[in-house]
């Protein structure tokens, strides 16, 4: 008992001296090649303060409404007849009420709150994979029946296009969806990119569902429609949430896989997480910390996402 | 009730052709019980499966009630839903409980609303004998529990006719009893039955007629005791020697 724990005990320190030895590893490499890192640099990155200039676009009497803590409302009466109201800083407030302004008078300042790019790239990344998940789930799903269907036409035609999808690089199909179905069809970047990721994503999702299915005792789909249940019913009811159980782990996988591919639309000039740390890495020099940064954020993504399967199979497994 | 008439089906294996069905005809009436008996491979299951469409014939009539139900204009899930079929392996469906299997079909077939199919269930679970296990999964239940269910569920869309394909051959020995017992029960109350099973102490307790399949074809028939006493047949007279 005691020497198991001690055992164990052992393994788990080795494990944090290989991990030590190693971030030590990359330092004394970093070091060498006279790396200075400024990871000051990356927070802006995520959220920044801008000073904004508020400027009156006729002329004008302003009115003060009210202050709060150290700013204030006003509400600029244009000689047209139209209001505007607005609040500024207190200290920048340059009127007094009922003073008359013209149209090229700065009123005060602000101060805002912006997102950096990073967030923006995250946002877009997670907008991204979300659409092509939900998009690809779809088409595979649909695929995925019709390559277990008798009828030649049907089976065929989702054949190629899982053959298709599954013999050439993601890659090369985001150019020919941005390039040349995107003009075609007249479709912009960002429709373009998640199109792609959602075939792409939708032929990986009918293999896994036509596994599914097949796995599923052939004397389910028997019973069921020996009750009189018509094939929907029957799909619907007994096999997919059966094959659904079954598929979870390996669909899990596939958009996990999806999270990261996205990266990939970066080269149609979408700013998503990897794009924003490209745009970084070329306008300071923080080029490490950067992509650094955007693993980490992608493995809270894909870790969460894993997290988040792992439970609803515990919810589900509760007939085994 | 059933009239089968020259049906025949064929499987092509590999390179090679097997008639499993292999021209038959015959006639169940209503309330008749009819016990198909014959050596594996002989076509028992396929001749059941052709009864509810579960294979489609290749030649040949099967009139239900006089409807066709071989042809393109029968809606074959209304005909489905009056003929009950129990398996071999009861595949009840493992992701629903008791009461889910023996609803389910009753709500979506039959459009019962939800306390009709619950009250139909309890009665028929009643009858089975395990009324006590509505709420459980079927990997929880033994496995003539879960034979009985199977029947409850074939039985609670009213089913004109049942179909039993070896319904006992896949239980332990003790177990095989119950199930026959509620068979038992069915056939007195005058369902009628197509029962594949080598059962012949049920057969000899029920069976209105006896059926001896060989190479997919019907080479006797006859009540049960033609068959207990002198069968015509030798491939009839070899087969019961080997099961008796
Ligand atoms: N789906 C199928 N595909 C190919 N061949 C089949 C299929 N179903 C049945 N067969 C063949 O048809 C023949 C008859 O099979 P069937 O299952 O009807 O026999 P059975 O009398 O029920 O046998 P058992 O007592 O073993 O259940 C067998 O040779 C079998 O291999
Ligand atoms: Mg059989």
């Amino acid at each position: 008992m005691l020497r198991e724990i001690f055992k164990k005990s052992f393994w788990y320190v080795s494990l944090v001296f290989v991990l030590v030895v190693l971030v030590w590893g990359l330092t004394v490499m970093t070091k060498r090649i006279d790396y200075i890192w400024y990871w000051n640099r990356i927070p802006q990155y995520f959220f920044f303060t801008d000073q904004i200039e508020k400027f009156a676009s006729e002329s004008g009497k302003i009115s003060i409404n009210g202050v709060e803590d150290d700013l204030t409302e006003v509400t600029l009466h244009y000689d047209d007849g139209t209001k505007e109201t607005f609040e500024v800083e207190t200290e920048s407030l340059t009127f007094k009420e009922g003073d008359r302004f013209t149209d090229v008078d700065k009123i005060g300042e602000l101060e805002v709150f912006s997102q950096g790019i990073l967030i923006i790239g995250l946002i877009t990344t997670l907008e991204i994979s979300l659409y092509s998940s939900v998009l690809g789930l779809l088409i595979g799903l649909f695929a995925g029946l019709s390559r277990i269907s008798k009828n030649p036409l049907i089976k065929g035609l989702s054949t190629i296009y899982v053959e298709i999808i599954r013999g050439t690089p993601l890659l090369v199909q985001l150019f020919i969806f941005y390039f040349f179905l995107g003009t075609v069809l007249g479709f912009g970047r960002f429709a373009a990119g998640t199109l792609a990721l959602s075939f792409f994503a939708g032929a990986y999702v009918a293999e896994i569902i036509r596994a599914g299915i097949q796995s599923i005792h052939a004397g389910q789909m028997e019973a069921a429609r020996s009750l009189g249940m018509n094939y929907l019913q029957t799909m619907t009811y007994i096999i997919l949430p059966q094959a659904f159980k079954r598929t979870m782990p390996p669909l899990a996988g596939q958009f996990i896989s999806l999270i990261k591919d996205s990266s990939l639309v970066s080269v149609i000039a979408i700013t998503d997480l990897t794009k924003a740390a490209r745009e970084i890495s070329t306008s300071t020099f923080a080029t490490f910390e950067v992509f650094f940064t955007i693993s980490v954020m992608y493995l809270v993504l894909t870790f969460s996402l894993s997290m988040l399967v792992r439970y609803i199979e515990r919810r589900f497994a509760v007939s085994d | 009730m059933i009239k089968i008439e020259n049906i025949s089906k064929t499987f092509i294996v590999g390179t090679h052709i097997v008639k499993a069905v292999d021209h038959c005809s015959h006639e169940v009436k209503q309330g008749e019980v009819v016990v198909v008996i014959g050596p594996s491979g002989s076509g028992k299951s396929t001749l059941l499966r052709c009864i509810n469409q579960l294979e489609t014939i290749d030649s040949g009539k099967i009139y239900i009630d006089d409807v066709d139900i071989s042809s393109i204009k029968t809606n074959i899930n209304k005909i489905r839903a009056e003929v009950g079929m129990v398996f071999q392996s009861f595949n009840l469906f493992p992701h629903k409980s008791v009461r889910d299997n023996i609803n389910l079909a009753q709500q979506k077939v039959r459009k019962r609303s939800k306390v009709d199919a619950n009250e139909k269930t309890d009665y028929l679970l009643k009858k089975v004998g395990i009324e006590q296990k509505a709420h459980v999964y079927p990997s929880q239940l033994s496995g003539g529990q879960q034979q009985r269910v199977a029947i409850a569920r074939a039985l609670a869309m009213d089913p004109k006719i049942m179909l039993f394909d070896e319904p006992t051959s896949a239980l332990d020995p003790e177990m095989v009893g119950e199930v026959l017992d509620v068979m038992l029960t069915l056939a007195k109350e005058g369902m009628t039955m197509v029962v594949v099973s080598h059962e012949m102490g049920f057969a000899r307790e029920v069976a209105d007629t006896v059926i001896m399949m060989d190479e997919g074809k019907i080479i006797e028939v006859g009540n049960p005791e033609h068959f207990f006493t002198n069968p015509v047949e030798d491939r009839t007279k070899l087969f019961l020697s080997q099961i008796l």
